[in-house]
């Protein structure tokens, strides 16, 4: 008397096997996932940078216009000297193109930010194209260290604040996330240099991407580790190292706190899904459970954090340029701004403009290589 | 680790149960969930674990595997494994044993797989998970384990992802996981709830011929006493973390002893209970007006819902209603059956006008009322007619509404009634009619139970007196008791306001109680119509015959049929 399923339960494969059949509803054919995959992403990339044109065209108009309002005159600020005249000034103005009426000044612009023209600062004298394109690797080497940072500390305090929600580690995860939020990157950055530069004597001199009396490495890519891994100069990879080490400290301490708490939080909602408890129940050692089942599907929320945290360190880490003299794009924008500069502010709005969306679709994708259920749509 | 001594004369059971006590620390204190279970289980047998929800019983299965959510703690009693006490065990030593030993399926399958991983990856996950063997041989026996829960096509099946395929093959993966290891004893979590009742029957066929086979246990949480009747072997009774009486299935089901099974019984619809069945399940006497049958419509009376020739189309490959004609008296009711995409909801909220058309005509009271496009339809007087009480009484509540404003809500939008003591009188006139007390009525949906969520559901529903009733699945979300309560109460409802009915359901045996005429729908086409007695007595067509042939069912004892 074993538990043979009493009526209704009979054998009868061949009928089960067609009812199998009827009952199937097929959504996608399994097989064709990854052909498909590709022409999707492609499809993507095309659609969402078109329709992210108007967004940027809004931008530098509205940026355009902004610097027309704001107080400050160009061509009087970089009028020979306080005793210039007053036809000298007309004649800079007239020069820079400032005499006509807005619109005309609006629409030559467009014209020439088409062209891929921006400008001349006139602070450097040189075409802010040439500006930027020397600075942007200055400052997304640094931003780019200090996601890294911030992530690869972020992820596992996330993950140990939820693997045990309520615990000391949780609280102390939480203590330093909100120190980090709290403490401004001026502060930090100054303290870091106190500590490390002045008491303790191990950090270099924080004037700069790379020491004063040490050779610069052939500009290849812009970035200096990059360029110096590539010529094999490992003594100036070194030094630029840690010539970078403090600032991307300073800047990866400010944005620790989202990322951390972002994994967390959907580290918490994966680990009390069906599927976790499933993975559990087939008896999966425990790393497993929490690495490939819990931690893949929780980084698809933590993705998108890391993108716009990305671009808003890029933008907003002047603070920390200023303080450790980096010479970035932020830091050059200010400047720009300080002196009614118009061309490099409105480069600089249209370069974070720019990255933003490419920001945005490079984690659109990646979510979309990650996520099949994404690529389906 | 030692076990307890081994009795004399007889092996100790697969698995055996001791006075179990499982309590849950909640925000306010420690509330006991099971309060001493015990219960035996033999090796290749299948028990069915019943009761409503609350009762304790998936606590129960999850208490032995140990995968209580981080509140839940076993506070006494003792599980022994094949006479070993794992009650105690570490965490290692019962992952050893999940799987490889005792495995799992759920509800919801689709949930319960990693939406981002394939599903042959996560088969050999599993069988990696017990046995030291490089991931192609895993995949080889993966695909062999699809083979097995008849996965069609399953080569490619391996690379699917959950979301790729419908519930019922979900849930064969699932059991594809679950067998993967040969464990001894499988426990299936309400593993068919949500499924179509022709993929219920597929899916549970299986699972029985796979745990005979392989000499494999089976526990079976269910609430459906038809399911546990047919596939199990034992019955065990739970209500609230107590078991109430145990026997096996083909003695249980006809003289069940404790009061609880006796009410389970009653209020369960078979395919021969009547309204007084439920009218006794929920404790009612049966009115008089139960027992007559509605005095026949003199003839010529014009419809008070008329469907010609209605489609749908949503652009798909296929239509989603497509040329549906049916017509609903006044004081009618019309039951709508047909399974998932079968164009039942669609075809509810076209006739509610919550979806425009695509063409056909739909007449309410002579009037076209489907030229009206669905966005103006709330400024219709016709608005007020027609009432839809929804599937899920917990989502269908705004939560910041208090039951007395949900209730006025249409009242206040659709008969301009403003705060004062008409609206009063009528929320708390409408919410007694649905047996909510004034008392009930400052509470917010949360503070309430699932019954009295129902109430007032149908109390809005009824508010604004209609004479047309939507009802979308209504006791879908609700335990066998409180369903009998609600339908029994709609059945009251329909009878002394004269309202007709069009009631949407998967569930045949409700329609037939509470449908004088029923369309089966199939693939948007109406497959079969007719009165309800003559259909489910003598169904024509073939799927509607295999329909009724899906639904599980069991024979109550004579005694509790009979009496009316």
């Amino acid at each position: 008397m074993s538990g043979a399923p009493p009526d209704g339960a009979s054998p009868g494969t061949p009928e089960e096997a067609a009812a199998a059949a009827a009952e199937e509803v097929v959504r996608g054919t399994g097989g064709t996932h990854h052909t498909g995959v590709l022409s999707g992403i492609g499809r993507r990339i095309g659609r969402r940078l078109l329709s992210s044109l108007p967004a940027i065209l809004g931008v530098v108009v509205l940026t355009f216009l902004l610097m027309r309002v704001l107080p400050g005159d160009p061509a009087v600020f970089f009028a020979s000297g306080p005793s210039a005249g007053q036809e000298e000034i007309e004649a800079l103005r007239r020069d820079l193109g400032l005499d006509k009426p807005i619109p005309v000044q609006l629409l030559r612009y467009l014209g020439d930010v088409a062209t891929g023209n921006l400008g001349r600062s006139l602070t450097t004298g040189q075409p802010v194209v040439t500006d930027l394109r020397q600075r942007l690797p200055a400052s997304l080497e640094l931003t780019l260290c200090a996601l890294l940072i911030a992530l690869s500390l972020a992820v596992p305090l996330g993950i140990l604040a939820a693997l045990r929600p309520g615990s000391p580690v949780d609280h102390a995860v939480r203590f330093v996330c909100t120190l980090g939020v709290c403490v401004p990157t001026f502060v930090s950055g100054l303290l870091l240099i106190y500590v490390f530069y002045y008491l303790l004597g191990w950090a270099p001199d924080p004037t700069g991407r790379i020491d004063i009396f040490a050779a610069t490495p052939p500009d290849i890519t812009g970035f200096l580790l990059v360029d110096f891994a590539i010529t094999g100069n490992w003594e100036g990879w070194w030094s630029a190292a840690m010539q970078l080490l403090l600032p991307a400290c300073t800047m990866a301490l400010f944005v620790l706190a989202p990322l951390a708490r972002m994994t967390r939080a959907s580290m918490l909602a994966v680990l009390g899904s069906d599927f976790v408890r499933t993975a559990r129940s087939v008896g999966l050692p425990r790393w497993r459970v929490v690495v490939v089942y819990a931690l893949r599907n929780a980084l698809l929320p933590v993705l998108t954090i890391a993108g716009i945290v990305f671009s808003t360190m890029l933008g907003a880490n002047v603070l920390v340029e200023k303080v450790f003299s980096w010479p970035g794009v932020a830091s050059y924008a200010l400047d720009a701004l300080l002196s009614s500069d118009y061309a490099p502010v409105q480069g600089f709005v249209l370069l974070m403009a720019s990255i933003f969306v490419l920001v945005n679709l490079l984690v659109d994708i990646l979510y979309g290589i990650a996520d099949p259920r994404v690529s389906m749509e | 680790m030692t076990g307890m001594p081994p009795r004399a004369g007889s092996a100790p059971p697969l698995l055996r149960i001791e006075d179990l006590r499982v309590a849950f620390s909640t925000r306010n204190g420690v509330v006991e969930a099971l309060h001493g279970v015990s219960l035996d289980l033999a090796a290749g047998r299948t028990l069915g674990l019943v009761g409503e929800s609350g009762s304790g019983k998936s606590v129960t299965a999850y208490a032995v595997t140990r995968l209580l959510d981080r509140a839940g703690r076993v506070t006494g009693g003792r599980v022994l494994w094949q006479g070993r006490d794992i009650t105690r065990a570490g965490e290692g030593e019962l992952r050893a044993l999940r799987g490889a030993a005792m495995s799992m399926i759920f509800q919801n399958p689709r949930a319960a797989l990693n939406p981002i991983r394939s599903v042959g990856a996560q088969i050999a996950d599993a069988i990696r998970a017990h046995r030291d063997m490089p991931m192609r041989e895993a995949r080889v026996r993966a695909l062999d384990l699809l083979r097995a829960v008849l996965i069609r096509d399953p080569e490619h099946r391996l690379e699917s992802y959950p979301h790729e395929l419908s519930g019922g093959m979900c849930q064969r993966v699932m059991i594809a996981m679950a067998i993967a290891c040969e464990p001894e004893l499988l426990i299936a979590d309400e593993p068919t709830t949500g499924l179509d009742v022709t993929t219920q029957k597929t899916v549970m066929d299986l699972l029985a011929r796979i745990t005979a086979e392989r000499g494999m246990a089976m526990i079976l949480i269910t609430h459906d006493l038809g399911l546990a009747a047919q596939y199990c072997g034992d019955i065990a009774v739970m209500e609230k973390g107590l078991l109430v009486e145990q026997g096996p299935s083909a003695t249980l089901f006809r003289a069940p002893h404790h009061p609880y099974t006796r009410r389970l019984i009653a209020a369960s619809p078979t395919p021969r209970s009547t309204i007084a069945d439920l009218a006794r399940a929920a404790g009612e006497p049966p009115p008089p007006a139960v027992a007559a049958p509605r005095p026949p419509l003199p003839a010529g009376t014009p419809p008070l819902l008329e469907l010609q020739h209605v489609v749908k189309d949503f652009g798909g490959p296929a239509r989603a209603v497509d040329d549906v004609s049916f017509r609903i008296a006044p004081g009618g009711s019309l039951g709508l059956v047909g399974e998932s995409g079968s164009g039942k909801s669609t075809l509810s909220r076209i006739i509610c006008r919550l979806l425009d058309r695509t063409s056909g005509e739909v007449l309410f009271d002579g009037e076209n009322i489907g030229g009206i496009p669905a966005r103006d339809f709330h400024r219709s007087p016709f608005r007020r007619e027609i009432q839809i009480v929804f599937q899920d009484p917990n989502d269908s509540l705004n939560p910041r509404f208090s039951a007395f404003d949900s209730i006025a809500h249409p009242l206040r939008r659709l008969e301009g009634l403003r705060d004062g003591a008409a609206l009063r009188e009528r929320v708390v006139a409408a919410a007694a009619r649905c047996g909510l007390s004034a008392d009930l009525l400052g509470r917010f949906p949360h503070q309430l139970s699932g019954g009295q969520k129902a109430r007032v559901g149908i109390a809005r529903a009824i508010a604004v007196r209609p004479r047309l009733l939507v009802l979308d699945e209504p006791t879908a979300a609700l335990d066998v008791s409180v369903q009998a309560t609600v339908l029994y109460l709609l059945d009251r409802l329909r009878r002394e306001d004269g309202m007709a009915f069009l009631f949407v359901s998967h569930d045949l045996n409700v329609v037939r109680l509470m449908c004088e005429q029923t369309v089966v729908l199939r693939a948007g086409r109406v497959v079969e119509a007719g009165p309800s007695e003559a259909l489910f007595e003598s169904p024509r067509d073939p799927y509607t015959r295999a329909l009724l042939a899906a639904i599980p069912h069991f024979d109550p004892a004579p005694e509790l049929q009979a009496a009316g």
